[in-house]
């Protein structure tokens, strides 16, 4: 099973992922997949940098199944959240 | 009502300049977000799924027209053009930013309102029976007293950190329509032997995880002492409620714990130490504020209208309006009319920008300056002379708020759910949609007849389903959303916890099996008079057991394969 780290933009509340280049950005399918330990506690660590940053908050890492390559959350919250709406 | 003096006003100021310096120390990072969580949390921004969410507080459930107005105006300008009226009479502005919220804020404290302690460990926004001051069965008017808690639990320095957050509702009408006792205190206001108003005191109600009905502390408490009784219940509850366990901290769980006798004693002889004329309202005070609760001055207006009736006969539409969203008035010429936010198919308790002008402007023209929000996600114009009833039922029609079912099963509470919120485990809106269509035709809905639904997408209950005569609670069964159902619940003067029925449903099953209830219902009551709940307490449970779990009766339900069913059959 894949993670990708997911958050909240302090500014706006709006949900943000940590992209590979290091920006967090609101569409999931540009996430980074992380597939093991060490590479979770790499983006872990990025994501501090950006909550000391004041960029986001609450970040943490989110199951994921990678489709064509690209993650897509297990859970019905996070499919919820990545939608960036209600399902209503 | 009740109008902030120069105190009132530069206390809100005050705290909104404090929150904006909090919000600006937040934005350029002298603030961690460890810091600042409590903060904000103080001024009822929370962070939800998508958002920040603000709640804002509605003291008691009173609104004025041009308060209504500026809640419109917030949520056009800072949010998505809609607010969510909850089951604690707030409402909720559900995407708002946080560099926003200083600006929010401010606009509140415009209009005489704030969003302080609508979150935290504190006292919260006090809420009352939505018909107060006007109900033709009221004893007293419990706003004058849920203005005195207001004034007495805002910044109160000994109970801004207790161990969980404390909900206090206020009924002074001889139907409970506030749930008091469903609440940490709940407060009735009765009458002695000798004639003289008081208060019945209820402690420790309430629905969550471990839900209880309140029991009664005391059943007279002479009106003079309300505060300095509530200060020793209060520091009974600061000094030896649980602060170690999240799940057991709230009063209800020391109540149960001591059990009631023992809780009495300790509040009686803290009450005893208590210095009373520090803490109790100067008379002159109490007078003050009763003053700003008088009825307004209604012109006599006939009790009945021609034209009223002819609309009656001509328009089942209207008919059904003034029979389930029209009650009796203290006054012969006048009605309390609720409006109803609960189109079936739309989201319970939310209005938009524009609804809400057209409320306030109702409320101008025909309805001395008063809104009222309900617990159960409605609001309520509390003066509407009979004759000007078509008038404002045509008015309601064109902002699409003529929903002519309060009351009945469509008239349903539902929590944000999952769609929203952070706790929650399952969805409730979709599902409350789903039932709302499903009995969206007014005249089975009216045949059926009186009947509380209540929906909470988390045990957390925010939905009320435990007081629900059908309560629903969401929750997560291995990663998906399944429903249980729970009968017999009643928030009113009988409260009761409803009884868990059996397994839990798939969210498409769910509009069946409450069909299947009401099919129940319908074959076994003695007649359109007994209500679902009068049924259910002559009946039991078993009827409705069999009918959603005999042999085969859950099959009959669309969508369910056999694999589903035995394993559902397996769940304790």
């Amino acid at each position: 099973m894949a993670s990708i780290i997911t958050a909240n933009r302090l500014t706006s509340g709006e949900v943000v992922y940590l992209a590979p280049n290091g920006t967090w950005v609101r569409d999931i399918a540009a996430a980074e997949p992380s597939a093991d330990e060490a590479s979770n506690r790499r983006i872990e660590q990025i994501a501090a940098r950006a909550v000391a940053a004041n960029h986001i908050i609450s970040p943490y890492l989110v199951d994921v199944r990678l489709e064509a390559g690209r993650p897509v959350p297990l859970s019905v919250r996070e499919k919820i959240r990545a939608q960036h709406r209600p399902t209503v | 009502m009740y109008r902030y003096d120069s105190y009132d006003d530069a206390f809100v100021r005050s705290r909104a300049a404090q929150f904006r310096d909090q919000v600006t120390r937040r934005l350029v990072g002298d603030l961690s977000e460890e810091q600042f969580r409590p903060l904000r949390l103080q001024n009822g921004l929370y962070l939800q799924l998508h958002s920040y969410m603000l709640r804002v507080a509605i003291p008691y459930g009173v609104l004025s027209a041009n308060q209504l107005r500026a809640l419109a105006a917030i949520a056009r300008r800072y949010d998505r053009g809609f607010g969510h009226f909850t089951t604690r009479q707030n409402i909720q502005f559900n995407w708002t930013r946080l560099a926003d919220a200083p600006d929010i804020i401010d606009a509140l404290a415009d209009a005489g309102m704030h969003a302080i302690q609508t979150s935290g460990n504190c006292i919260r926004n006090v809420t009352a029976d939505p018909y107060a001051g006007v109900a033709a069965d009221e004893i007293e008017d419990p706003r004058i007293w849920g203005e005195v808690l207001r004034q007495w639990s805002s910044a109160h320095p000994e109970f801004l950190f207790l161990p969980r957050k404390f909900k206090i509702a206020i009924s002074g009408a001889l139907e409970d329509r506030a749930a008091v006792l469903f609440h940490d205190i709940g407060i009735r206001i009765v009458r002695h032997r000798d004639g003289s108003a008081g208060f019945a005191i209820l402690v420790g109600g309430g629905q969550g995880r471990t839900p209880y009905v309140a029991q009664e502390l005391r059943s007279f408490l002479p009106r003079q002492h309300l505060l300095s009784y509530l200060e020793a219940v209060m520091r009974v509850y600061n000094l030896n409620g649980r602060r170690d366990n999240l799940y057991k901290a709230r009063i209800k769980v020391l109540v149960n714990a001591l059990g009631i006798d023992e809780f009495r004693r300790q509040v009686e002889a803290e009450w005893q130490r208590i210095d009373h004329d520090a803490i109790d309202l100067p008379e002159a005070e109490l007078q003050r504020i009763t003053e700003a609760f008088t009825l307004p001055s209604l012109p006599v207006r006939a009790a009945t209208s021609t034209e009223v009736a002819r609309r009656r006969r001509a328009d089942p539409a209207f008919d059904s309006f003034w029979r389930n969203n029209t009650t009796p008035h203290r006054e012969p010429g006048y009605r309390i009319l609720t409006i109803a936010l609960k189109e079936p198919g739309l989201i319970p308790g939310d209005a938009t920008a524009e609804q809400m002008d057209a409320v306030a402007a109702l409320a101008e023209r025909y309805g001395h300056d008063e809104v009222r929000v309900t617990y159960t996600q409605n609001l309520v114009l509390p003066h509407v002379a009979v004759a000007d009833l078509p008038n404002v039922y045509d008015a309601l029609v064109a902002a699409g708020l003529h929903a002519a079912n309060a009351g009945l099963i469509t008239d349903l509470i539902a929590c944000p759910g999952l769609d929203y919120c952070n706790l929650a485990n399952a969805r409730s809106i979709p599902i409350a949609q789903e039932i709302a269509r499903r009995f969206a035709d007014t005249g089975r809905a009216q045949a059926i007849g009186t009947l509380r639904l209540n929906i909470s997408g988390c045990i957390n209950a925010c939905g009320h389903h435990h007081a629900g005569n059908i309560g629903i609670l969401g929750v997560d069964k291995k990663g998906t959303e399944h429903y249980q159902i729970t009968l017999g619940g009643s928030p009113g003067n009988d409260a009761q916890i409803g009884e868990i029925v059996g397994p839990s449903f798939a969210a498409e099953d769910l509009p069946d099996a409450i069909e299947r209830i009401i099919e129940t219902y319908l074959a076994l009551r003695h007649g359109s008079d007994e209500t679902f709940l009068t049924l259910y307490r002559r009946v039991g449970i078993a009827p409705f057991k069999h009918a959603l779990y005999a042999q085969g009766a859950i099959a009959r339900l669309p969508h369910k394969t056999d694999r589903q069913l035995t394993q559902e059959a397996a769940l304790p």
